[in-house]
């Protein structure tokens, strides 16, 4: 499995897998990760990232545990009245399954810009930023119900005022996620349609957009469960 | 060149996990339609939780086939997590004794 690598000296070290693998790419005196640098960062963002939801949730989970009053039953307050009947917590799972596109069709974009195919590179990820525009919308749409229902930050009518509070703040800061990558998605599209990467014939970039985009599904399943399941 | 070129993959890998995810949030939607209670629930939440992540992480993100310097790097540190869970819990937990308490005596 080993093979022959150049490092920044211009010398050839040895490439070598597993255990052994991490020690020779921390000490040998060159970059430690095989990967381009602009990869490398955003998985250090995302890292960051991780653990600013991972307070969020874990600061939910004390004021969830540490209350006195029933906490709101998830199931009915998100629940939909559809053709007369109502439907527990269905709009949560459609947002659930169009985040879930989004990412199927963002990591086909990612693979149709290795082989450089703009086209359709561009389409797919024009079709995701769409996705998480839906999805965007979906949650203008329960925010307003819930305002309009009587839930803020500091009470609600059905129980533990901590109920508000971490709903907006955990779902509020996702929601800035997915604008941000809608945004974020449209320019890296457009200029994937200009052929701006063909010309540089590095379609990296896509890949590490697309890091970012499956991020944001990756918190929403956790959100999804620890939030809304609970 | 191959090394240039990136991760690529068979499109019909991203197909499968496309469908496996849908199948996962399926069954956790169910857990919740069929209003499974208790132990039984929270560990069916946790478990599809998991797996989704995972296939995720693994496949929609490449991390199953970066070297292992770089999935340390990366997924090891937010397993710290785990431990401000464990003090938060510890932490809620007492706060809910002494309210309990707490409000015992000023209701009495």
């Amino acid at each position: 499995m080993a093979n022959d690598v150049l490092t920044n000296t211009g010398e050839s070290a040895t490439v070598s897998p597993g255990l052994r693998g991490i020690v020779s790419d921390w000490s040998s005196d060159k970059q430690a990760f095989e990967v381009p640098w602009g990869k490398a960062m955003m998985w250090i963002f995302l890292l960051s990232d991780t653990f600013i939801f991972g307070v969020f949730l874990s600061s939910y989970m004390t004021v969830r545990m540490s209350t006195v009053e029933p906490w709101p039953i998830p199931s009915e307050v998100f629940a939909l009245t559809i053709g007369g009947q109502s439907i527990p917590l269905i709009l949560i799972a459609i947002m659930t399954f169009v985040l879930i596109s989004s990412s199927g069709t963002m990591a086909m974009a990612v693979n149709f810009g290795y082989r450089r195919d703009r086209a359709k590179t561009a389409a797919l990820m024009l079709a995701t930023a769409a996705l998480g525009a839906a999805f965007v919308s979906m949650q203008a749409f329960e925010w307003t119900k819930l305002i309009h229902e009587g839930v803020r930050p500091w009470g609600n009518p059905w129980g533990a005022p901590q109920f508000g509070s971490t709903f907006f703040m955990i779902t509020g800061f996702h929601g800035l996620h997915v604008s941000v990558g809608v945004i974020y998605l449209s320019i890296v599209a457009t200029k994937v349609w200009r052929g701006d990467y063909e010309r540089k014939g590095n379609y990296q970039i896509v890949e590490i957009t697309g890091l970012y985009w499956h991020f944001v599904d990756l918190v929403w399943v956790f959100i999804f469960a620890l939030f809304y399941l609970w | 060149m191959e090394h240039a070129e990136g991760q690529q993959h068979p499109i019909k890998i991203y197909l499968w996990i496309w469908l496996l995810l849908f199948v996962f949030s399926t069954f956790s939607y169910l857990v919740d339609f069929y209003q499974l209670q208790g132990l039984l629930r929270w560990s069916l939440i946790l478990l599809f939780m998991i797996v989704k992540a995972g296939l995720i992480v693994a496949i929609f993100m490449h991390m199953a086939w970066e070297r292992l310097a770089l999935k340390f790097a990366i997924l090891l540190p937010p397993l710290a997590l785990l431990v401000l869970v464990a003090i938060a819990a510890t932490e809620a937990d007492y706060t809910f004794v002494t309210r309990g308490v707490y409000f015992a005596l000023a209701g009495s």
